[in-house]
């Protein structure tokens, strides 16, 4: 065996080779989500999630092994979902005003989400651990990922129908929203936040203030919705 | 940033020990969550301390979905099958979601008279 691949075979077994990986991967995507002025489907998330998926697929490496470096990022998902309470908590003095609109848009807003998504899936001949895996898609990845264990789902497969569900709220939501001739920006916000988590949070900042900040509240809200209703809406389906 | 550091990974030990030893439905972290919003609502200087360093966590927050996403190098079987009916599932729910959320905000705002300051 030659140096350079003594070498690779002992990097390819260690942690540091998978964790750096996953962070310039990370940076060459956001890198060209900046470059393409943040249009959604130049997701930096996407981009990264292809570019090791080839990696690890050219150089026949296992998931786990890749993982053995990644889980030090993933770990931080769970802090970062008790961070969330600190834009929640910022924006409480908007929720306290809006309690009635809010409280009617989120149940209509999350219901729909979930029941709707395992209807088409259901219709589709979807069943099992998959189905199990779309229920809480509309959530934001961290909490998403902890129902779907719950439920019995795979998280890996939660976490991309996360992504992709995100993605599609981004794109989606401008065109249909003025088609529906909505002006209310709060109402707008909110429910890009509810349906479509961080990544339509995100889209709905770029579009107007209050609307980013109303969907960052619909978030935070749907995150504790979805974990008390997808367990009871999955029910009716496996 | 260590104490707001220990706080956060305190509520989310916290959340973990309660969704496990009462059985419940929400994930440890998001209970940490509302145990974290109900504290900053009894400590408004507890809330001013810990915003600095979640501010940091949530900055990079979508890099910490990548390890999960990569995930998919695992499903590409269940993908090729079910991948159709899974993306039109993915397009419909969000489409219906919003369209419904956003309606019912605006009729409910508009029946109790609320405009709000926008």
């Amino acid at each position: 065996m030659s140096d350079a691949a003594l070498i690779w075979s002992y990097l390819a077994r260690e942690p540091l080779l998978w964790l750096t990986l996953t962070l310039i991967a990370y940076a060459i995507g956001d890198a060209a989500s900046r470059a393409s002025g943040r249009k959604p489907l130049v997701n930096p998330v996407l981009i990264a999630v292809i570019l090791l998926a080839v990696v690890l697929f050219a150089t026949g490496t296992d998931y786990r092994t890749y993982f053995e470096g990644a889980q030090f990022v993933h770990f931080m998902l769970g802090p970062a979902t008790v961070a969330l309470a600190a834009p929640l908590y910022a924006n409480l003095a908007h929720v306290r005003r809006a309690v009635l609109p809010m409280t009617a848009g989120l149940l209509a807003g999350s219901l729909t989400a979930v029941l709707s998504a395992l209807a088409v899936a259901k219709a589709f001949g979807v069943d099992g651990a998959v189905l199990a895996s779309l229920a809480a898609k509309s959530t934001t990845a961290p909490v998403a990922i902890g129902i779907s264990e719950k439920l019995g789902g795979a998280p890996t497969l939660t976490a991309v129908l996360v992504l992709l569900t995100g993605i599609i709220g981004a794109v989606v939501a401008t065109p249909l929203l003025n088609a529906l001739r909505l002006t209310d920006w709060r109402a707008r916000g909110f429910a890009v936040g509810v349906a479509a988590h961080g990544i339509g949070t995100a889209r709905a900042f770029q579009v107007h203030e209050t609307a980013g900040a109303f969907a960052g509240i619909g978030m935070g809200l749907n995150a504790v919705l979805t974990a008390l209703i997808a367990p009871v809406v999955l029910r009716f389906f496996l | 940033m260590i104490p707001a550091l220990a706080t956060i990974l305190a509520f989310q030990l916290a959340g973990e020990a309660a969704a496990r030893a009462f059985d419940l439905p929400l994930p440890g972290p998001v209970l940490g969550m509302v145990a974290l919003v109900a504290a900053f609502l009894a400590s408004p200087r507890l809330a001013a301390a810990i915003r600095p360093t979640a501010q940091g966590l949530l900055a990079h927050l979508s890099l910490l979905f990548v390890p999960a996403g990569v995930g998919v190098v695992a499903h590409m079987g269940v993908l090729r099958d079910e991948g159709l009916g899974i993306f039109v599932a993915l397009v419909v729910s969000t489409i219906l979601a919003i369209a419904v959320g956003a309606l019912t905000f605006a009729a409910v705002a508009r029946i109790t008279g609320d405009r709000g300051d926008v």
